[in-house]
């Protein structure tokens, strides 16, 4: 028997409309509005909270919690339940994500929706496990050998773990690629007013099932029944008797290891079906960018400090804004380039010695000064001390 | 007239004609274990609309390939941990699951485990060369004590891995071995362990007279 999302059940398990919860039981929420039905996980300080969050409600909407062996394992079967038809997710911490790292791939490259929570720690390897980091931004992006295209959105309120949680799965079902919930220590473990959207309120995306004959169907290739480079999903059990490698692969989904073409093919397809639609994607909030001459680009917990100085810039005139980054991958190049063309200077405050930064730094091509603001060792910035950053410092 | 299951006619009802030839060497045992596996089916009377092979990286690991079914060839030892997931998602699914002794063994033995442990409903059939085949014939946890690989070409100083013996440990549910040049009773073999719920493995010696073979 198939799961089925029975929105009257996942209410009942959720509770009360308003809550005061944890970040890591706000991305729980999150998957269980959107309808994750399998949770395969491994515990990690501090992302533990959502798997136990999982075990505790997912049996009881009918879905599936698994503890695996190990994060290898539990990418894995994430990766095998939305074969099998499920949506599915996972949450870990930086150690985990490093060991997610080959299956990552698999799912881009195999075109499966799945979603990760990184609940980030600082790093490199066991760091902080309790203090939380933005260490693992470019890992998202680049982590995975070869090339492709990351998706992934940072929350920088407990509200947006789960808001951010159910934007993941509709973006991984939409596009048929793993998207991770990039959040981190400071906003898994906050707890925070949280507002459950109503039914009517929530937008939920589902993969589009395979449903043209059979003998017709060619399962890696655009879309045969839209106009998309999307294919649409041969759930496994439904007869279409779909071959999945990992492995360069053709139209039919055949080993194609010998050709240049094919992996050319196949590889640019799954990267522009979603570069394609970059500005579709582009998830940023504006403040005070009218007349800014001063913006901090920010993103996660790090924005909440920068708001803060950016207010006591603007009670003492300063013109001062910020650009926050919801999604962060793909990279909103547009929104950079524009920005950087009307201000002098522009500061990037974060929990890593300095990752985001990089891509502000390409896109922004000179136009205006670009600042690192990088904090690590798992505190958060206090306003005050970017507010350093705008006398000049 | 009883209906004679030859090779040839399991061959034009399971075989996935687009991937024919395959890419197994001459002498390989692998495609005998696929006649095996194909005459179980045909017995059971599996529905292949419901019947998803797993697999991970290595010769065996190919197999699922060749199968007119849905099949997940996954990523080097994860096969099992990936079928899991497709098991939970659809326990209505049949899991077959094809690996090799380096796959299941080395790599993956984590998640052999553990899915033992768990008594997952899957049937694993491991071939064992005893030998990385699809690289070149590197030393494999099953290889025996004093063999030659081109990894151990002073020979092999570990002890070998028994996995029938391991999984016997753990509870599975049926534990078999047998080699590709047992005929018949292997059939029955893989019938009944497809037959049998939970986890079961079936594991066959088989060789390999390219990789492994050029070390000895």
């Amino acid at each position: 028997m198939m799961y089925k999302r029975d929105p009257e059940l996942i209410r009942e398990v959720l509770g009360k409309k308003v809550q005061f919860i944890l970040g890591d039981i706000a991305c729980v929420y999150g998957g269980l509005l959107a309808g994750c039905s399998f949770f395969g996980g491994y515990p990690i300080t501090p992302a533990s909270e959502v798997a136990e969050g999982m075990a505790r409600r997912l049996p009881r909407v009918k879905g599936t919690y698994i503890q695996m062996e190990d994060e290898i394992g539990s990418i894995a079967a994430v990766i095998g339940a939305a074969w099998g038809g499920a949506k599915s997710m996972t949450a870990t911490s930086g150690p985990g994500f490093s060991l997610m790292m080959e299956n990552y791939g698999y799912a881009v490259m195999t075109e499966t929706p799945c979603v990760i929570v990184n609940i980030q720690r600082t790093g490199p390897s066991t760091g902080q496990p309790t203090l939380g980091a933005q260490g693992d931004m470019m890992q998202a992006r680049w982590g995975t050998h070869g090339d492709f295209e990351a998706i992934a959105l940072a929350p920088s309120t407990v509200q947006e773990c789960m808001d951010f949680t159910v934007e993941a799965f509709n973006l991984a079902e939409k596009y048929r690629n793993p998207v991770c919930v990039m959040a981190d220590g400071e906003m898994g473990h906050l707890r925070e007013r949280v507002v459950i959207p109503d039914e009517k309120d929530l937008k939920i995306i589902n993969r589009v099932p395979a449903t043209i004959d059979k003998d017709k169907f060619i399962p890696f290739t655009n879309s045969q029944t839209r106009n998309s480079k999307v294919p649409d999903f041969p759930t496994f059990g439904t007869g279409y008797h779909t071959y999945v490698t990992g492995l360069t692969h053709n139209e039919k989904g055949f080993p194609a290891t010998d050709k240049q073409p094919d992996h050319e093919k196949l590889v640019k397809r799954i990267t522009t079906k979603i570069t394609d639609d970059i500005d579709k994607l582009t998830n940023v909030e504006k403040l005070y960018l009218d007349d800014a001459k001063t913006v901090f680009v920010t993103y996660g917990a790090s924005a909440r400090p920068a708001e803060s100085a950016m207010e006591m810039a603007r009670a003492k005139g300063k013109k001062v804004g910020m650009l926050r980054l919801k999604l962060v991958w793909p990279f909103p190049v547009k929104e950079i380039q524009e920005l950087a063309s009307k201000v002098d200077k522009i500061i990037v405050p974060e929990m890593n010695l300095g990752q985001i930064v990089h891509p502000v730094r390409e896109y922004v091509e000179g136009q205006c000064k670009v600042v690192s603001a990088p904090k690590i060792g798992g505190e958060m910035h206090l306003p005050h001390e970017l507010y350093k950053y705008l006398e000049g410092k | 007239m009883p209906d004679i299951k030859t090779a040839d006619k399991l061959n034009k009802k399971y075989l996935r004609g687009d991937m024919w030839p395959t890419i197994f060497c001459n002498g390989c045992g692998h495609g005998v274990v696929l006649d095996y596996t194909f005459w179980a089916i045909e017995e059971l009377g599996l529905d292949m609309d419901k019947t998803v092979f797993v697999s991970g990286i290595g010769c065996s690991s190919r197999l699922p390939g060749y199968i007119n079914a849905d099949g997940l060839h996954t990523t080097h030892g994860r096969a099992i941990a990936f079928a899991t997931g497709i098991k939970a998602a659809n326990p209505d699914l049949n899991i077959i699951v094809f690996t090799g002794d380096g796959d299941c063994s080395g790599i993956g033995g984590n998640h052999l485990i553990h899915a033992a442990r768990r008594n997952i409903d899957m049937t694993v059939i491991m071939i064992n060369n005893f030998t990385y085949g699809m690289t070149g014939g590197q030393l494999s946890p099953t290889a025996p004590l004093g063999s030659i690989a081109t990894t151990a070409p002073y020979g092999n100083i570990e002890h070998p891995f028994d996995i029938c013996e391991l999984v016997k440990a753990l509870g599975a549910n049926y534990v078999a071995r047998w080699t590709v040049s047992h005929p018949y009773r292997p059939m029955k073999s893989v019938k009944a362990g497809l037959e049998k719920k939970g986890f079961s493995l079936i594991e066959f010696f088989s060789p390999c007279p390219t990789a492994c073979g050029n070390s000895i």
